[in-house]
């Protein structure tokens, strides 16, 4: 480090604190709505509705939680979920490795137009293609399942899984692909005993961003998982908040165990979630 | 030779015709009909439904609105997301460490990992004119009658729009961070020895090293804005007066309020087109500037 470099430092001493209490007031403002709801879950209704939303609660009370597990059957709600959110995880990986194959290795004619398709799939607005999945689900006997909730999610997610691995498949070296073959291994034994391997880490990436998402999604499971027992944690919450007989500590009780195991998820999976934002953006 | 690739489609063949293809044909067919759903018959409408569309107020009101949408989920986090990569990443990253950075980062994209249902929900109470927080904190400071935010015609999209820019920051925020561990640290000193103050790196290195990026996020945030649902339905559900009203909202109404199924393919057939026209545009727009650089 050189000697002007250190002096200019010096010279920027208080700047820089300027710049870091701005920083960390908007890091304040960004984390007050999770602050409030945590500040809010564990009053009582009492607390609440005499000292407002931004007091500090009176005592701690765990009435709001239990409240929330009496309205809600929250173990199925996240049994649904998680159901849900695994299946497509790996079901998504499984179909996007199975599809980007042909394209990638294999380069079969009209690749490019099939990762087109698909590209503008992933673009395409769920409400282009909610009736019609509604009007199936009911057909098929789906409907209020989470089955079918699984299937447009396996489908849709493995469209963008595809289109992401098609490009990574395309850039892996031939001469290892090639030793294989005149090794004598079949296509099925090269995908899973070289293609597979190679690509295990952006996989895991994969699943972990499928099974986020699914957690998260809205559109979809509202309209296709009407019925309680199907729900999932987030579609749970949202259809108690229609009935205004219900407490707000309640509410916000139910949305901070409906975010607490995506924020576990999060916490466990950092690492893989930034290594797979960066793979994401660059692919 | 190559034959024996094509049984690896099957799955994902059979699944997209099940899924998006036989759906997304039947959304455009019935744009062509006037349909109540379920059992209730269908009439053929032509293009009626299209010239009804024309015609309809609160459409074009939707479509206006998606640009403020544009504007909260596009401009306000990229331009922000930059500057913010920037001053951690080569400003507080530098002189607190790289600990402070990725906290500060890590604080900022929490909303990002939320499910939308819970933040609608806590926006919802925050905004609420009798008890929500800001006006409990306005009124604590002495403001004796604070806004309704999301009941007021005239602030309810801005509300919105507030609320949509805390929960999109963190994406862009992170990728272009990730972008600019590419930099070489070196030239950013290089910069600073040779007199080039914050704002000249900023323009000179940090700008250029994140291009790629900003299509990225510009494109999928661009789409984003267009399907905006979930944030309208829980905070406003168009209201008040039709003044937070974006197409996506309008498309559920008419399949699953007003039971008009036609007129709803109609808006969300549109959406789609709108929606890869600007894809379009957006993907020229990025071969062109690469091939100039």
């Amino acid at each position: 480090m050189s000697m002007l470099a250190a002096g200019n430092r010096t010279r920027r001493r208080p700047l820089t604190w300027v710049v870091l209490v701005l920083a960390g007031l908007l890091a304040l403002v960004m984390s007050s709505p999770f602050l409030l709801m945590v500040l809010n879950a564990f009053k009582t209704g009492a607390d609440y509705s005499s000292h407002g939303p931004i007091a500090w609660p009176r005592s701690l009370s765990l009435d709001a939680f239990s409240n929330y597990l009496s309205l809600v059957d929250f173990p199925l709600a996240l049994w649904n979920s998680v159901l849900i959110s695994t299946l497509v995880a790996f079901g998504g990986v499984a179909l996007s490795l199975l599809s980007a194959y042909p394209i990638g290795v294999g380069r079969v004619r009209g690749s490019g137009l099939i990762l087109a398709v698909l590209l503008l799939s992933t673009m395409l607005p769920h409400e282009a293609l909610i009736y019609p999945l509604f009007y199936g689900a009911q057909a098929t006997h789906t409907f209020n399942t989470v089955w079918s909730v699984i299937i447009v999610f396996v489908v849709l997610q493995g469209a963008f899984g595809t289109y992401l691995l098609a490009s990574l498949m395309g850039t892996m070296p031939k001469e290892i692909l090639e030793a294989a073959a005149i090794d004598g291994a079949g296509r099925w034994q090269i995908l899973w005993r070289i293609v597979l391997p190679i690509l295990r880490p952006t996989l895991s990436v994969l699943i972990v961003f499928f099974f986020i998402w699914t957690w998260n999604e809205f559109y979809i499971p509202v309209v296709l998982l009407a019925d309680q027992s199907s729900q999932t944690v987030p579609i749970a919450l949202s259809t108690l908040r229609g009935q205004h007989s219900i407490d707000i500590t309640v509410l916000n009780a139910g949305s901070l165990l409906s975010l607490l195991p995506t924020l576990v998820f999060f916490l466990i999976f950092q690492r893989t979630l930034n290594r797979g934002v960066t793979a994401g953006a660059v692919k | 030779m190559k034959r024996g690739y094509w049984w690896y489609l099957l799955p994902i063949g059979l699944g997209f015709t099940a899924v998006v293809a036989v759906p997304f044909a039947a959304n455009v067919v019935l744009s062509f009909f006037r349909w109540k759903g379920g059992i209730a018959p269908l009439h053929w409408n032509g293009l009626g439904n299209y010239s009804d569309l024309l015609h309809d107020a609160n459409f074009w009101l939707s479509f206006r609105n998606s640009v403020f949408m544009i504007v909260a989920i596009v401009v306000i986090p990229t331009g922000l997301g930059i500057l913010l990569a920037a001053t951690l990443v080569d400003y507080l990253g530098k002189r607190f460490g790289a600990r402070a950075a990725s906290f500060l980062r890590a604080t900022y994209y929490l909303p990002q990992i939320l499910p939308i249902a819970v933040a609608g929900f806590i926006w919802s109470w925050i905004l609420d004119p009798g008890s929500g927080s800001i006006n409990t904190f306005l009124r604590s400071v002495g403001v004796s009658d604070p806004p309704d935010w999301l009941g007021s015609p005239n602030l309810a999209l801005y509300s919105v729009m507030l609320m949509l820019v805390w929960l999109q920051l963190g994406y862009p925020l992170v990728i272009f961070m990730a972008a600019l561990s590419r930099v070489d640290p070196e030239l950013y000193e290089a910069a600073a020895i040779d007199g080039a103050g914050w704002w000249r790196q900023f323009g000179a290195i940090t700008l250029p090293t994140v291009r790629p990026e900003i299509f990225i996020v510009v494109l999928t945030a661009t789409v984003a804005a267009l399907k905006v649902f979930a944030p309208i339905l829980i905070l406003t559900g168009g209201g008040p007066e039709g003044s937070t009203l974006v197409p996506s909202y309008y498309a559920y109404r008419n399949f699953f309020e007003l039971s008009q199924v036609g007129y709803g393919s109609t808006i969300a057939t549109v959406m789609s087109v709108v929606i890869f026209g600007v894809a379009a545009v957006l993907l020229g727009w990025q071969r062109r500037s690469e091939r100039r650089a």
